[in-house]
């Protein structure tokens, strides 16, 4: 029988190695892997380089994971947030690594690496600081860049139901950048606010198929505040 | 410039500016409108009008901020507001919703700037080479990707200084893609020619207008 479904948060975390590149879903507070980061800062890898929209918020979650010391690289679009302290403040020191990606571009670079693209040229960011050193080509009249796959070795996201084959949904805007942080990921790890039987979620509303899903973990924390 | 033409013209205030650029969406119309000034312009499109707005991340058919009582926690725009979503609205992932930027399915983008040149360059998302932690978000898919890519902002900086320029010194956002410049001084379409002046702040005349512009301005027609 197969069954994704972890008891706690130790199992959830098993097994992530010093050095990994760890993909985050949500977008501001909502859809974010809040137990999951925290599971993450319990279980001590360090070295790692994490990828995802914002450079986290105040002292919790990512920022905690920051101002601990173990991450040495971030990449993301956006590293301002309503209180981005921890980071500025080791970005400033030179602690820090920071690779700035147009937003689409990194949503694209994790669906690529999902779907086996190892890299795709995009128009995105062409004749900008994005392009330096950056393959350009001319297809059909237009200039383009070529762009990386970008793999996560563990992704953490926030779904809102979960059977054990690890069929997902999500609520609204939570959805963002889950989907293509677990298809991206080699070891894809669900924090789920609704675990459901099987055949319970209607197969036609299944957003992520659980061939892209390898723990789930129930946490029922209720709805997204602040960010 | 003399201290007379200062004291006489009226600058457009920022609901003008909404205002103006939202009478110029046509029905049917799917919209991004980026943070700041620009998101005001959905205020100002007639409910009866169907012009659908996207956000980045993932909403389709946004609709009006929620009453405080009726928050859906859940529901948030690329500004990290609270939103609503119109019937008819839906959701969709990351990769998909730049896929409709990228993918050239926005009919249009509007979106704030520190320098508009008249070859269609803008830079909105640094003011420096060495800028700390620049924050690019996704300006440049939206210039790049979009259909068409209009601004709106101030006509010059706080201090004076031209935002309308020959050559942006500011980071690029993305090259040659503004069609259209709304400013508390003008309205300015871009093209082949260069800066073409729609219309003028009442009071300002061209010379005055040119005066407050670093790039040369054309007379529509």
């Amino acid at each position: 029988m197969i069954n994704k479904i972890v008891q706690d948060m130790a199992e959830a975390m098993a097994g992530i190695k010093d050095g990994s590149v760890v993909l985050l879903g949500g977008f501001g507070a909502v859809g974010q892997p809040n137990a999951l980061i925290d599971g993450l800062i319990e279980q001590g890898a360090k070295d790692l380089t994490v990828a995802c929209n914002n450079a986290g918020v105040g002292h919790v979650g990512l920022a905690r994971l920051m101002e601990l010391g173990r991450v040495a690289k971030i990449v993301c679009s956006f590293p301002r947030s309503s209180d981005p302290v921890v980071f500025e403040t080791l970005y400033r020191a030179g602690e820090i690594e920071l690779e700035i990606v147009p937003q689409g571009t990194l949503a694209e670079r994790m669906r690529a690496a999902g779907a086996g693209v190892p890299a795709f040229f995009t128009a995105t960011g062409v004749g900008t600081k994005m392009a330096i050193g950056k393959e350009h080509r001319e297809i059909d009249g237009r200039i383009y860049i070529l762009e990386q796959a970008l793999h996560g070795d563990v992704g953490l996201v926030e779904a809102w139901e979960a059977d054990r084959w690890g069929n997902l949904t999500y609520r609204l805007a939570g959805r963002n950048f889950n989907p293509i942080v677990a298809m991206a990921s080699r070891l894809t790890i669900v924090q789920a606010q609704h675990l459901r039987e099987l055949g319970e979620i209607d197969p036609d509303h299944v957003v992520t198929p659980g061939i892209f899903v390898d723990r789930v973990l129930h946490v029922p924390y209720g709805d997204p505040s602040g960010f | 410039m003399s201290d007379t033409a200062v004291a006489a013209f009226k600058p457009f205030s920022r609901v003008q500016m909404a205002r103006r650029a939202a009478a110029d969406i046509p029905e049917g119309w799917y919209v991004n409108l980026g943070i700041g000034i620009p998101t005001a312009i959905a205020d100002h499109v007639p409910m009866d009008r169907e012009v659908i707005f996207h956000s980045e991340n993932g909403v389709l058919g946004v609709g009006p901020a929620p009453d405080k009582d009726k928050i859906e926690p859940w529901l948030i725009n690329a500004g990290k507001q609270y939103v609503t979503l119109r019937a008819g609205g839906s959701l969709c992932h990351h990769a998909d919703s730049f896929s409709m930027i990228r993918g050239g399915h926005l009919d249009l983008c509007v979106l704030g700037a520190f320098q508009v040149a008249d070859n269609g360059d803008i830079a909105n998302w640094a003011t420096s080479e060495n800028d700390t932690a620049p924050a690019v978000g996704g300006a440049m898919d939206l210039a790049a990707g979009a259909k068409r890519l209009w601004v709106l902002m101030e006509h010059t900086t706080k201090d004076g200084t031209p935002k309308l320029v020959t050559k942006c010194s500011y980071p690029l956002t993305a090259q040659s893609c503004v069609k259209r410049v709304y400013t508390n001084l003008a309205t300015i379409d871009v093209t082949e020619r260069g800066f073409v002046v729609l219309d003028i702040a009442p009071g300002l005349s061209f010379e005055d207008l040119q005066a407050r512009t670093e790039a040369k301005l054309h007379l529509s027609g």
